[in-house]
């Protein structure tokens, strides 16, 4: 089954952050990557550019909206996410706990619905 | 033939129900289906039955043909199934239904209790899947509407199949943690009944009897466990006491004055049993410090001599062990005892930092009872009149107000 993790964090976060940290954060990240690859259980993952690239489009009365900015304008923005294949949601969990999103944002995990 | 052949699956319903559904549930995982396909077995043994006879082994006959409509299903919802899928799905649930099937029930409860489940429907959602109460019983036991609450449990029951959440024990690293979910979820559907002192409301009531039964059941299945042997010693201390909690006319009376004839002397020595094995694993934990409170209590007021000094220090450990606002409150209370009423307030002092005791009505209450007892009736009047109107049980209401006037101008 496969399991999508995605990440939501603060943006101002990074910014803030030393280049030494900033450093830090991307082993972090590439460490994760690499044990999940090694795990075998990788599909796909990807870091997003910041949410002040986002679009957002919606039709309405059947006229399509091109809008500047990202859906939800929360704190929080989706910053990237791992598409991960695993048996049950324990394992979707277990792994998701590893993530470096954890501590500093939050991660959601959303079961894949296959068609 | 026909009375027997209902009669027999009358029984079969009664007994075996929630081990049929946690059995098909853990190979299929998926519980609505399961339940599902159980139902339609159980109709059509209602058809099949009187024609032609009880089957030798009920149980097998059932599972075999809630097997087959759990199959039907999965064909019904996919065009094409996939012959992976059906043979998934056979082989997870092919058991040897002749030589009996595994017990999965304790599997379906850490399912319902599993942390990806919303904290609020874990007890209704074992109540339901384990216990086969309906929704309505249960709506009754947690005061929500039938409709609210169904919808819930469904869609808690769409999120063990989607999400893929295991039905399963966990691994010996996992349990501690899930455990905790597990005695939790038990030990609020006992508080959810414990509340019906009066025994007027029979659904309620009712959630005692599963709430032990359950507790009895997770013992039984996880006997290593010292917290599963504490949360059952816990349940059949507070459950012995029952008969002697109200009056003739369903008046509040409190521990202290209960009268100890009155309490079930067989289920004491039940509660006293589970206490010792959950102690002899050298283990300390919540529910067993809070059953070793009971015992104390218990013990202390049949022989009419409670010892202060040992329940303060099991408290101590409760309050180092939770840092529960509640447990502190308590603590108090033993406090007074052992040290005199001063004590008590100085200590409650400490509780009022935690904000939510301002909503709590036993903690008002114990600062009345001790504000009186230092000569400071003003202020424990004061006291009384927030705690009587933070409390819903009409009977306590009448207790404290008792209190209340009984105070010295």
């Amino acid at each position: 089954m496969q399991y999508l993790l995605t990440l939501y964090s603060d943006e101002a976060g990074w910014a803030n952050m030393t280049p030494e940290q900033q450093k830090q954060g991307v082993a972090a990240y590439a460490a994760y990557s690499e044990a999940l690859k090694s795990a075998g259980v990788l599909v796909g993952s990807n870091r997003l550019r910041p949410s002040s690239t986002a679009t957002t489009l919606r039709a309405t009365n059947g006229k399509t909206q091109v809008l500047d900015g990202p859906f939800v304008d929360s704190k929080e923005k989706l910053g990237g996410y791992f598409l991960i294949d695993v048996p049950d949601l324990d394992a979707a969990l277990s792994w998701a706990g590893r993530c470096p999103g954890v501590q500093h944002g939050v991660v959601e995990v959303r079961a894949i619905w296959s068609m | 033939m026909q009375l027997r052949a209902h009669k027999t699956l009358d029984e079969v319903v009664r007994c075996c129900r929630a081990k049929l559904v946690a059995f098909l549930a853990a190979g299929s995982g998926d519980l609505a289906a399961a339940e599902d396909a159980l139902s339609e077995a159980f109709a059509s043994a209602l058809v099949a039955w009187p024609q032609e006879g009880c089957p030798t082994n009920p149980e097998a006959w059932l599972l075999t043909v809630a097997r087959r409509k759990l199959i039907d299903a999965v064909r019904r919802q996919h065009e094409v199934p996939s012959s992976e899928e059906l043979e998934q799905l056979a082989g997870a649930i092919t058991a040897d239904a002749e030589n009996g099937f595994p017990d999965q029930r304790l599997a379906l409860l850490f399912a319902c209790a599993h942390p990806a489940i919303d904290p609020v429907v874990r007890a209704p959602l074992m109540l339901q899947a384990v216990l086969g109460l309906d929704a309505t019983q249960i709506a009754n036991a947690f005061l929500v509407s039938p409709a609210a609450r169904t919808q819930r449990l469904v869609r808690a029951k769409t999120k063990i199949r989607d999400a893929r959440i295991p039905v399963r024990v966990p691994d010996r690293s996992e349990l501690p943690e899930r455990l905790d979910a597990v005695l939790n979820a038990i030990y609020a559907c006992y508080a959810e009944g414990w509340s019906e002192a009066a025994g007027a409301d029979s659904a309620r009531v009712e959630l005692v009897t599963e709430a032990i039964f359950m507790g009895k059941l997770l013992a039984d299945l996880i006997p290593d466990e010292p917290e599963a042997w504490g949360l059952l010693a816990l349940m059949l201390f507070a459950e012995a006491r029952r008969p002697a909690r109200r009056g003739a006319a369903g008046e509040f009376i409190p521990l202290m004055q209960q009268d100890c004839k009155l309490w079930d002397q067989q289920m004491i020595a039940e509660a006293e049993k589970a206490l010792h094995r959950a102690s002899s694993s050298g283990v300390i934990g919540r529910f067993q410090l809070e059953a070793a409170i009971q015992s104390a209590h218990t013990d202390g007021l049949q022989r009419r001599c409670v010892n202060w000094g040992a329940v303060v220090r099991l408290y101590d450990a409760l309050v180092e062990l939770t840092r529960s606002p509640v447990a502190e409150i308590n603590r108090a209370m033993a406090l007074a005892e052992l040290e005199g009423p001063q004590a008590g307030l100085y200590a409650l002092e400490w509780v009022k930092t935690d904000k939510r005791v301002n909503e709590y009505q036993p903690y008002w209450a114990v600062r009345a009872n001790l504000l009186a007892r230092t000569g400071k009736c003003d202020e424990a009047r004061h006291a009384y009149e927030i705690a009587i109107g933070l409390e819903s049980d009409p009977a306590v209401r009448t207790y404290l107000q008792q209190l209340c006037d009984e105070l010295p101008e």
